[in-house]
């Protein structure tokens, strides 16, 4: 093993402007009104590109990076899940859903003030609880108007031109939906420039993430968190795409000069899934052995959009203006939009375990990982189910694996110190000590 | 030279005191409120068993639930570490390792040389740790010592279905009160821990040699109900609640030359 410190490190320039661009979304969603604007509520899975044909005065609230937020602050989390359970929610579902609706059913917003409440949902459905989510919250409000896009078309390597018609019809329908239930009209060139950023936001994330090939890496999976977020938010929007691309370069410097996440980097990890995210200390604890997550499907491929490169390698797709596409319409605008976010890599997995474990697989070989840190997250049916079969596969093609339980949204269900042993254990068994200790 | 393996374990704290590869001493006294007292006390006794002073001891190192409160080193293993370790010394053959205690259980895979391929913990469920059966003893009114010995006498198989220790209870209250035969209980109890134990070890994997440590393997009625479980032979080596003491005693030896 190598000695403590041997790689330089420096804290990210771009990693104010990360934070100031998360406060100011959330700051936007609840003073939209004030501002004589529209405030809507979806999943961070929804095509959130499509309400920006409304105007540039229409502010969303994602809900999953929302209810990360409230589980970040465990006390308040607390307050929420109790008063969802209170309301006879039970405790086994979604617990970024039970955070959420706690946050309505309390009326405090986790950035200060009331619950602002949407003026309309716009969501989709690829996990069971997205499918009720936001009937709760439409009951919750007092009715909200809610549109909902049914998504499963399967995976995307079985794509096929009637599917690609499924969605983009349902989207035709949502914007004449979102026309009836706002009263305004609809401005295709707002669609056109919205679904480019996101294009971009999308890309370059990718881009991001294949840095972290490099070793050292560049970016640390924690610290990855905080930058992801933006892509959870607010993917459309022209600031995001600028602020990726800003901290793309970033990144580039930072490879080229050598610049570590951590220090004494010895061993590489990935994680998966959501973490527990009132319990970030966790990937702390790892650094003290020397071992840094460099990312997971879940970082890399929620927002990451990525395609095979002619080396075989896995990188970022590129965007329809990069290949010399002028979108020029609506309908074309949205094709091109349906078949992008049916790429995803997040995605994938609902049709298959095994489609989940074949991307790990290659994560953990093309980011040259020495391990892996499973997640069985009782908070998420919808990552969780499979991760079982997941493990099989990673153990098969020759990488240790270590599973932990735990919940990313109810502390609750989350033992730091029994988790804590499990990650001892795990370094031991890779090799790895305490503080850089051979 | 002369190494300490110290296991602070959940109900008991034991040392071993090695030196080149050969026990001098052993000590085994009952984990208490006051781990400090009893982890000086179980080194007082290995000591005063090898004939040894303190100062002659120029290694430590401690392993179990309670290693980071040993007051004699800031060195430690892991029970999975010291585990595989300590079975490998004893017994090379071995290829997965069952260590049931009080508190916990767990299962190891490793390879020829000790080391660990893979490993699983039941942290979560009480049914499927000793002190289950502590607790089950106690419905049967029988000292723990007995649930085993009596559990051999069983003339069936009874089925326990709860997979919840409280429910488990539960369900040997009513075996009770349904008159069934002590004995037929005692096993079914077992039989459940083991059950527990063995979906936990086949998610590991395992091959021949398969050892069972820790403070059940001292339970003649457990180890049966392993072995029936698993379709095979199951080794208990000698003293196998002092296995995780010898491999931290072990690795202190490695740490030190």
């Amino acid at each position: 093993m190598a000695d403590k410190a041997k790689y330089k490190t420096a804290p990210l320039k771009c990693w104010k402007k990360a934070k100031e661009l998360r406060l100011k979304y959330y700051e936007d969603y609840a003073k939209a009104h004030e501002r004589g604007g529209l405030r809507w509520a979806g999943g961070a899975w929804s095509f959130s590109a499509i309400p920006s044909g409304l105007g540039e005065d229409v502010w969303s609230l994602t809900s999953e990076p929302y209810a990360a937020s409230i589980a970040f602050d465990k006390d308040f989390s607390l307050r929420c899940l109790e008063a969802a359970e209170k309301a006879s929610y039970a405790r086994d579902l979604c617990a970024y859903m039970r955070n959420y609706w706690g946050s309505i059913i309390l009326n405090e917003y986790a950035f200060g003030g009331p619950f602002p409440k949407p003026d309309f949902i716009w969501q989709d459905h690829i996990c069971c609880s997205h499918a009720k989510w936001y009937q709760v919250v439409s009951d919750l409000e007092g009715g909200i108007p809610h549109f909902c896009m049914d998504v499963s078309v399967g995976p995307y390597n079985e794509m096929a031109p009637h599917k690609i018609d499924y969605l983009v019809g349902q989207m035709h329908d949502g914007i004449e939906w979102l026309e009836e239930t706002t009263g305004r009209i609809y401005d295709d060139d707002l669609l056109i420039e919205a679904v480019k950023n996101e294009f971009r936001t999308t890309s370059t994330w990718a881009e991001i993430c294949s840095y972290n090939k490099h070793v050292p890496a560049p970016l640390d999976e924690k610290s990855m968190y905080s930058l992801y977020v933006l892509g959870t938010l607010n993917k459309h929007d022209r600031q995001v795409a600028e602020f990726y691309q800003e901290l793309r370069d970033e990144v580039k410097e930072r490879v080229e000069q050598g610049i570590a996440a951590i220090p004494n980097e010895q061993c590489r990890l990935m994680s998966d899934t959501q973490p527990p995210w009132g319990f970030l200390s966790i990937f702390r604890y790892m650094e003290e052995f020397g071992a840094i997550s460099i990312g997971s499907l879940y970082t890399f491929g929620l927002i990451g959009i990525w395609e095979d490169k002619p080396d075989g390698s896995w990188g970022p797709r590129a965007t329809p203006m990069q290949q010399g596409i002028d979108i020029k319409d609506r309908d074309q605008a949205l094709r091109l939009y349906a078949d992008w976010t049916l790429s995803k890599p997040e995605w994938q997995h609902f049709y298959s375990p095994h489609l989940k474990t074949e991307m790990m697989i290659r994560i953990a070989r093309e980011w040259q990982l020495n391990g892996i840190l499973l997640h069985y997250n009782r908070g998420c049916e919808g990552l969780s189910v499979g991760i079982a079969e997941n493990r099989l596969g990673l153990i098969e093609a020759g990488f240790p694996v270590m599973a932990f339980e735990g919940n990313m949204g109810d502390e609750r269900e989350f033992d730091e110190a029994r988790v804590k042993v499990r990650f001892d254990t795990f370094m031991e068994t890779l090799g790895l000590k305490k503080n850089g200790k051979s | 030279m002369i190494s300490a393996g110290i296991d602070i374990g959940a109900k008991t704290v034991k040392t071993v005191l090695l030196e080149d590869g050969k026990i001098l001493g052993k000590g085994l006294v009952p984990a208490g409120l006051d781990t400090v007292a009893s982890t000086k006390q179980t080194l007082k006794r290995a000591l005063a068993a090898a004939g040894l002073t303190v100062e002659k001891v120029e290694g430590f190192m401690a392993t179990g639930t309670g290693r980071k409160s040993c007051p004699f080193t800031d060195a430690e293993i892991t029970e999975v570490g010291a585990a595989a370790k300590g079975i490998n010394h004893v017994l090379e053959s071995c290829r997965a390792v069952i260590d049931v205690g009080a508190e916990e259980g767990r299962a190891v895979r490793c390879d020829a040389k000790g080391k660990v391929i893979d490993f699983a913990f039941n942290e979560k469920c009480a049914a499927g740790a000793g002190t289950f059966a502590e607790g089950m003893a106690r419905a049967l009114e029988i000292p723990l010592e007995e649930l085993g010995p009596l559990s051999l006498k069983a003339r069936q198989a009874v089925p326990m279905n709860a997979q919840c220790a409280v429910f488990a209870e539960s369900e040997v209250v009513t075996l009770i009160h349904n008159k069934t035969p002590r004995e037929d209980i005692a096993r079914a109890v077992l039989d459940a821990i083991a059950s527990r134990i063995i979906s936990m070890v086949r998610k590991v994997g395992f091959e021949k040699d398969v050892a069972l440590i820790g403070g059940m393997a001292l339970n003649p009625g457990f180890v049966e109900s392993m072995k029936r479980g698993l379709e095979m032979d199951v080794h208990v080596p000698e003293d196998p609640e002092y296995i995780g003491a010898l491999g931290a005693a072990l690795a202190a030896a490695e740490q030190t030359t």
